[in-house]
């Protein structure tokens, strides 16, 4: 990698901390390890002075061959220099640790497999249940992923204040539980790991729908979550079939990012898709992760959502009867008012929209904006004033500016129709 | 909200044995009904199917007697818990099973809450 001009401060800048997001983060999982886990913030600040050292440095001499490697000579120097100066080692970490080296003894290795072990625990610590979703989500933001409070704001429409104090919550909360997580048990990691799972899901969401009034997808919270997955999934403690699952199915609807908004930001809904757009190569990893999935018995509730977006991505044929049945057996598994939309969806595709209208009249959702967006298709071409009364509701509880334009289109489509 | 049990009941005709596409179509109708069910989040426990070919009955007098089904004309095939407001909400649900369309019948129970009497 040729060093970059030392003249061009402001692409330095702005290259640093994007493209060593994920190298702050394996910093601080690896100090956080050695240090022990309720010293995050000592990992942290250690690892911001060694970006800050870079900056200085690179802004002069340009960006070097192996920017890693640099980075973390940086980070085990300043790491050393921080036991020496402190009692921290001498009192507490020592007796913790039960070590009977001195500080010079303590060699900080970056190695790749000390940076996954380091990686995998700080997951676990991090998604603890002790913390309420969204919590868990700016926490692995933040400390999995590298993100800023600023970018974090911006992922949630949230002011950083906001973000701040969720934040200082979430880790004070954890500093009581103790982040206990030195080694895990094979049980505790089956129990810890549907959190992690979750959380992992849900910032994949986040992504996907967006509720960002401008962007409809955030690319970066996608492909944050599939690195994490993949990194569960690459550990010989975790690589179970749901985390295969998991992956299939990220890599599935990932396929489609490209596809799902054009240049102006608008959505493309599925049947207008440019199949052209779509992700050969994460669709094959999906195919991949989805066959590794189906390896033991066991069935989640991903490895269902894997094999609906599945006959989506990959198969053009007959796929709703099957698709309905997946519906039926999420849903019986675990109930969800958008898995529930979906199932009414795929019924209208198998046995038409009147009867489809009579399973949608069973559901409960009417303060769903998706509900209503469903009922104002299946009424199109049955009632179009009902249709539209529909698409009216959905228009008024949705905050997506780029949803109001799907179902404003909508809406002008019927009312053209009429006249 | 109250929880329901569904007893599911059938009688075994000596009359011609549903062939592998009535099968199928069985199923299907089956998931759907309980998907549409577990749409509306209403289903409790998807439950499970009773064997017919294990099957005793213990009774006093050091009694035993193979399967339910010598003695009883309409045996149970198996069972679901739903919840639901009100047994009629509960039997709305019940009259949309697909064992009524194969000379099967649904027991609908609510199960006992500390709060009732009888």
């Amino acid at each position: 990698m040729a060093p970059i001009m030392a003249n061009d401060d402001n692409a330095v800048n702005k290259l640093i901390p994007h493209l060593f997001r994920q190298e702050y983060a394996k910093m601080t999982a690896v100090l956080s390890r050695y240090f022990g886990w309720q010293y995050i913030d000592v990992a942290e600040d250690i690892a911001s002075e060694a970006f800050l050292k870079a900056t200085e440095h690179w802004l002069q001499q340009g960006i070097p061959a192996n920017p890693s490697a640099w980075l973390y000579t940086v980070a085990r120097n300043k790491a050393k220099d921080y036991l020496k100066r402190n009692q921290l080692f001498e009192t507490k970490i020592k007796a913790a640790i039960k070590a009977t080296k001195t500080t010079t003894d303590i060699e900080f290795e970056f190695n790749d497999t000390i940076i996954a072990d380091s990686q995998l625990s700080m997951i676990f610590v991090v998604c603890d249940p002790i913390n309420p979703a969204p919590a868990q989500i700016c926490l692995a933001l933040q400390i999995l992923c590298g993100f800023s409070v600023e970018e974090i704001a911006n992922a949630f429409l949230c002011h950083a204040e906001t973000i701040k104090k969720r934040l200082q919550r979430a880790r004070a909360n954890l500093r009581t539980e103790g982040f206990q997580l030195r080694s895990l048990s094979q049980a505790e990691i089956s129990t810890r790991l549907d959190v992690v799972l979750k959380t992992i899901y849900l910032l994949f969401n986040e992504g996907y729908f967006s509720q960002r009034e401008k962007e409809l997808v955030r690319k970066d919270l996608c492909s944050e979550a599939i690195r994490l997955t993949l990194l569960l999934a690459e550990n010989n403690l975790t690589n179970i079939p749901r985390v295969h699952a998991l992956l299939a199915l990220l890599c599935y609807q990932s396929s489609r990012l490209n596809a799902r908004t054009n240049d102006a930001g608008e959505a493309i809904l599925y049947d207008d898709q440019d199949r052209d757009l779509w992700d050969p190569f994460l669709i094959e990893k999906g195919n991949y992760y989805f066959w590794k999935a189906f390896g033991s018995q066991e069935l989640s509730t991903y490895h269902l959502e894997a094999g609906i977006a599945y006959w989506h991505t990959t198969r053009t044929g007959d796929k709703w009867p099957q698709i309905l049945q997946l519906y039926n057996q999420l849903l019986m598994m675990e109930y969800s008012p958008v898995s529930a939309i979906n199932r009414t969806f795929a019924f209208a595709k198998v046995y038409g929209n009147e009867q489809a209208i009579k399973e949608a009249a069973k559901l409960d959702l009417k303060e769903n904006s998706y509900y209503h967006g469903l009922m104002g298709f299946l009424y199109t071409g049955i009632d179009a004033a009902l249709a539209v009364t529909h698409y009216q509701q959905a228009l008024t509880l949705t905050s997506s500016l780029v949803e109001k334009k799907v179902f404003k289109d909508k809406i002008a489509q019927l009312d053209s129709n009429v006249q | 909200m109250n929880e329901f049990v569904f007893i599911f009941r059938n009688s075994v005709s000596e009359g011609a044995r549903p062939s592998p596409e009535q099968m199928q179509q069985l199923l299907t109708e089956w998931m759907n009904w309980m998907g549409s069910i577990a749409a509306q989040d209403k289903l409790v426990d998807r439950g499970n199917r009773l064997s017919m070919s294990e099957g005793k009955t213990v009774k006093p007098g050091n009694v035993l007697t193979d399967g339910p089904y010598t003695e009883v004309k309409e045996f149970i095939n198996g069972y679901t818990i739903v919840k639901a407001a009100t047994i009629d909400e509960a039997v709305a649900l019940a009259r949309e099973c697909p064992i009524l369309k194969i000379g099967g019948f649904v027991e609908v129970r609510k199960i006992v809450s500390p709060e009732d009497n009888s």
